[in-house]
């Protein structure tokens, strides 16, 4: 079973563990970009003029970085797994996007995407990371939760906290690109490494394909179950191929723990609590993160990392640390104060509704969590959001005291 | 995956045991045929343009089907895909066209002078009459594998041949993204716009992507012939006006559709046909003829009859509600066609409904009169 898999990694898995020792000259050999080459050219029977795609309507970021010349320059490219730049780019030309937000438009079939396209996709990550650029900058990761400070919020306002992330499995294509057999891999490696966690992180895997219905049932009412895609942004890519083939969902028995396998990326890693214990929440999760990569790793098997990327993940926009830390948090006055936009955007700081991306706010509660993902530890977001959140909490008390608030200056981005 | 033709070779490494869809869950005819040993044969072929085995079967791997409605739950990626996988498509052709063996020969007959009667369906009842079916041109991929350069040769060329049409099918083409928003409302008060696919079915074929890159309606200045650009197919040709005069429907169908194969010709492409499939289309469905003739008819009375199915079915005709496949009947009102695609001619299908539905009409004025209808129940056909 394994056997397959093992011809492919050797030769890739002893540099990779190199990589993990951070700092070291020798890490990044891997990805160091002149030592990736393409796959087999892709046979084309049309010049590239006469492939490039119509972006006139578009506003998503690939359309604004895809020039004929790079389009050009790229088209006859694949990476060693055979994914194509056209495959790369399909969901930004299906789904030309919305006047207001600006989507990516792209997404990495497997981890050697970045490189072979990284024409396109540097400037992507430089457009949607604040300037991140991965030729000079080495992105610094920190899962010290110690580290954090004034993690618990007032509950009075704070209901519930958590922190997601994503995280790949090196060796394996990624959701837009992977066979059957990579996905059945994916969810045996993962679902093997789970298995081996203890005390508060012990805990049960649930096959999409083999759920009764009253496990269905008490997923739903735990908010944990994922569905099929129906964003075309996902369907577009790719990504829901073979549905529900190889995918799942694993928590603890505590029902704070959580990851879901092959949706978007081939793990989502979730610590959740009601409540404002970020301090908490982020513990576990890095507890929890650092178990599932210390069992991976006694498997012969590790995450797709690099030091100019950090963690490597389907959507651009989720590079680096590919966290999310939010709260749902009531603001019923601040969020009716016209300077409510201007203060989270200082504090680097999104709002989203109780739904999540997409959805409406109710009854004045609000899903904030941190803008940034790349160039920024998770340590440096998860204090951010703390600190910003606390801050947002001062505001609205003192607005209920009928005292007026300070805007905060922006926080200082790197350039 | 569409003209990634390294990505099958990374497939290969692995088993086919590890690569094997699961299909318990499945009912269409791509899960009834398709075994592992099958599936271990085939997947490491491809057309000479790289489509693949997994690419042929993904929509139905997607797509597990209905419990009462068997879909077919392959497509084909360029004219080849039906010889490199005749393993596995050669068997749901036989089931999904009654029979049809892989050495039969299909007949093709677009003679429109062939056709008897058709001219005199009762239009109290018959309130309009249709055919439609489709052309691949060889040489290009078809639309779940075409990339954007040949997708835009297909319009590039249709839209010149289409020029050339005149008299009663002098028309005009309208490019899905270059559209006015008048142009736009006209084309839906014509009842003649169609949209991006969000059936499932047709959306993990592939064949929306770049939507709406090179699609576009041409239609003649009168508004009975009709041609979709890049839509499921390279062409549907669609022919129709009100009433039901049939006999019309078909003679501007065939003259327009030998017109066009010919504009064709004269630059230099073929439509995709054989003697054995007859005309190639990208559903296995749409062989042979990718006829579909069929009218708006009133039926209250008949379509209450306890054997109307029976009746329909020994006619050789299906029914449909008349929005379309999967739309219910308002009013009474049906949508009734010809069942079957391949092993049958064009003249032969349009015939069929012809008659057919000269027969369901007779017996609507019979069950309005209170008579029974049992002495002109059809045998099988």
């Amino acid at each position: 079973m394994a056997s397959s898999f093992s011809r492919i990694l050797s030769s890739k898995r002893h540099i990779g563990f190199l990589s993990l020792v951070g700092g070291s000259v020798t890490a990044g050999f891997l990805l160091h970009r002149e030592h990736v080459s393409a796959g087999t050219p892709v046979r084309r029977s049309y010049p590239a003029s006469a492939e490039y795609p119509d972006l006139r309507k578009h506003n998503n970021c690939m359309a604004s970085n895809l020039t004929p010349a790079i389009y050009a320059k790229l088209c006859d490219k694949a990476t060693p797994n055979g994914y194509t730049l056209d495959q790369a780019i399909q969901t930004g030309v299906d789904n030309p996007g919305h006047p207001f937000i600006k989507t990516v438009g792209m997404v990495a079939g497997d981890e050697e995407s970045y490189e072979v396209f990284a024409d396109l996709l540097d400037p992507i990550i430089k457009e949607r990371h604040n300037g991140y650029d991965p030729h000079t900058m080495r992105h610094p990761t920190d899962l010290d939760a110690s580290k954090i400070h004034s993690g618990q919020f007032d509950e009075r306002y704070v209901l519930s906290s958590r922190v997601r992330t994503g995280r790949s499995i090196r060796g394996l294509s990624l959701p837009p690109a992977c066979t059957r057999a990579e996905r059945r891999e994916v969810e045996r490696v993962v679902v093997d490494a789970l298995a081996g966690l203890k005390d508060d992180l012990t805990g049960k895997y649930y096959s999409l394909t083999q759920l009764t219905e009253k496990e269905q049932q008490q997923l739903i009412d735990d908010h944990f179950l994922f569905d099929k895609p129906v964003s075309p942004l996902l369907t577009c890519a790719g990504m829901a191929r073979d549905w529900p083939d190889a995918r799942g969902i694993w928590h603890n028995n505590e029902k704070t723990f959580l990851i879901w396998i092959n949706e978007e990326d081939h793990t989502r890693v979730i610590s959740m609590e009601k409540g404002g214990n970020m301090k908490r929440v982020f513990d576990r999760f890095c507890r929890g993160l650092k178990e599932v990569e210390r069992l991976i790793q006694e498997r012969g098997w590790e995450f797709m990392w690099n030091e100019r990327l950090g963690y490597v993940l389907t959507c651009p926009s989720n590079l680096g640390t590919g966290l999310r830390a939010g709260v749902h948090v009531k603001l019923p006055l601040l969020s009716k104060d016209p300077r409510f936009s201007k203060i989270l955007d200082h504090l680097r700081l999104q709002k989203r509704g109780t739904g999540g991306v997409d959805t409406a706010a109710v009854g004045g509660v609000f899903d904030i969590s941190n803008l940034d993902r790349l160039g920024h530890s998770e340590v440096q977001l998860v204090q951010t959001v703390i600190d910003g959140v606390n801050y947002l909490i001062e505001c609205e008390k003192r607005l209920e005291r009928g005292q007026d608030f300070k805007v905060p200056p922006p926080l200082k981005q790197f350039k | 995956m569409p003209f990634g033709n390294t990505h099958n070779q990374l497939k290969l490494k692995f088993s086919s045991a590890d690569e094997y869809p699961d299909l318990s869950k499945h009912n269409n005819h791509m899960a009834k045929v398709l075994t592992p040993d099958m599936y271990e044969r085939l997947r490491s072929k491809q057309t000479p343009s790289g489509f693949t085995l997994d690419d042929v079967i993904q929509t139905g791997v997607d797509n597990p089907g209905h419990p009462f409605i068997m879909t077919v739950g392959c497509v084909a990626g360029d004219e080849e895909t039906y010889d490199v996988f005749s393993e596995l498509l050669d068997p749901i052709i036989e089931d999904r066209h009654g029979g049809y063996k892989p050495t039969d020969k299909h007949k093709t007959d677009i003679e429109a002078s062939n056709l008897k009667g058709g001219d005199d369906l009762d239009s109290n009842y018959v309130l309009s009459s249709r055919v439609r079916t489709g052309r691949s041109i060889r040489g290009f991929c078809l639309p779940p594998h075409c990339s954007r350069g040949e997708r835009r040769a297909v319009e590039t060329l249709s839209i010149e041949a289409l020029a050339s049409l005149s008299g009663d099918l002098n028309g005009k083409y309208y490019a899905l993204k270059n559209m006015t928003d008048a142009e736009q409302q006209q084309l839906i008060d014509d009842h003649f716009l169609f949209d991006k696919p969000v059936s499932p079915l047709l959306l993990a074929s592939g064949m929306a992507r770049d939507w709406p890159d090179a699609r576009g309606i041409w239609h003649n200045d009168n508004k009975t012939f009709l041609v979709w650009v890049n839509e499921e197919d390279h062409l549907r040709v669609i022919s129709m006006q009100k009433g039901g005069n049939m006999k019309e429907v078909f003679n501007r169908f065939c003259t327009g559709l030998t017109k066009i194969e010919s504009l064709f010709k004269e630059r230099g492409h073929a439509f995709m046909w054989n003697e054995h499939l007859g005309y190639v289309l990208t559903c296995p469905s749409n062989l042979g003829t990718g006829l579909r003739a069929g009218v708006h008819v009133k039926l209250p009375n008949m379509s209450k009859h306890a054997k109307f199915e029976e009746v329909l079915k020994r006619l050789r005709l299906q029914k449909r509600g008349t929005g379309g496949v999967d739309t219910a009947a308002v009013g009474g009102v049906f949508d009734i066609s010809n069942a079957d695609r391949l092993g049958f001619s064009e003249v032969e299908l349009v015939q069929m409904v012809v008659d057919g539905i000269k027969l369901l009409v007779e017996m609507e004025k019979r069950l309005e009169k209170g008579e029974s209808v049992e002495d002109l129940i059809p045998a099988q056909k």
